[in-house]
């Protein structure tokens, strides 16, 4: 378990990056029970005018945290994570998507021993969540 | 088909049939979105102190679809699915979803907001334990493109 103590605002406490291909998200699917075909089926992304088939939005969050939780060593010092959907992650039939997460110490309470760690989750070039933050208890 | 109802705002559904949180079904979510193996080993969860494994902190999502199935059939909400974007999604913690939990939910229609020509609807539900104590807040933005968005 990180100590408070040890950490300044603006620390980088993880750095990851995750392969996207289209088997992750038949398992996601399975795994959560959201089985919108757009996150499968080219033929229906495309007839609702998207750029291809998308990962789950719930899909890009849940494994944004991943970093968190190792660096924690315990997912239940999680008291809060939330994110703003900013941008799709469009996943190709062959090869795969790569996103990146960068969590960073955003805000540190001593006193409750509370820790903000706000998420930089990337694909492409671009933050495809915005507002994704996390309280952490240590 | 017509917007969101404004009306709903305030409504909240019947409490979700109980739901019996599996270990395999935590390590099933927890591969499905790239969770370390640390993350679910029974003795690693048993020396942080807990009973069971913890589920992963967007686990609840799974209590949330419930809800969201009983305003997608309610015809009062109006709520055409093909039509919603995932807008924001929160979750707050009371403390942590552990494997053996029995959890019911209960979701309500936070607010019903016009902006441009879409609405955003924020859901709110509420996930108990056996003994009615709140465990997790789950909080969902829904934005529902006009027609002509």
């Amino acid at each position: 378990m990180p100590e408070i103590s040890e950490l300044t605002i603006g620390d980088v406490i993880a750095e990851k990056n995750f392969n996207l291909d289209r088997d992750s998200l038949v398992r996601y699917a399975g795994a959560s029970g959201d089985f919108n075909p757009i996150h499968y089926r080219d033929d229906i992304a495309a007839s609702v005018g998207l750029p291809g088939v998308l990962a789950h939005g719930m899909l890009t969050m849940g494994l944004s945290i991943d970093p968190v939780v190792s660096w924690l060593g315990d997912a239940g010092k999680i008291l809060e994570y939330g994110v703003r959907f900013t941008k799709p992650v469009v996943v190709p039939a062959k090869g795969r998507a790569v996103i990146t997460v960068v969590a960073k110490v955003a805000e540190l309470d001593p006193e409750t021993k509370k820790v903000r760690i706000d998420l930089q989750t990337s694909f492409d070039g671009n933050n495809v969540l915005g507002k994704s933050q996390v309280w952490v208890q240590l | 088909m017509s917007m969101v109802n404004p009306n709903i705002q305030g409504k909240r559904y019947p409490r979700s049939a109980a739901y019996l949180v599996g270990r395999e079904k935590i390590r099933e979510f927890a591969r499905a979105t790239f969770a370390s193996e640390e993350s679910i080993d029974l003795a690693a969860a048993k020396a942080s102190g807990h009973s069971d494994l913890v589920a992963p902190p967007t686990f609840p999502i799974v209590l949330q679809e419930f809800g969201l199935k009983l305003v997608i059939a309610d015809p009062e909400a109006r709520l055409d699915f093909s039509r919603v974007v995932h807008g924001e999604q929160k979750f707050v913690f009371q403390r942590p979803i552990v494997a053996g939990d029995l959890l019911t939910s209960e979701l309500s229609v936070a607010s019903v907001k016009s902006l441009g020509g879409n609405h955003m609807v924020v859901f709110d539900t509420e996930i108990f334990d056996e003994g009615n104590s709140l465990v997790c807040t789950a909080i969902s933005t829904l934005v529902v493109r006009g027609e002509d968005a």
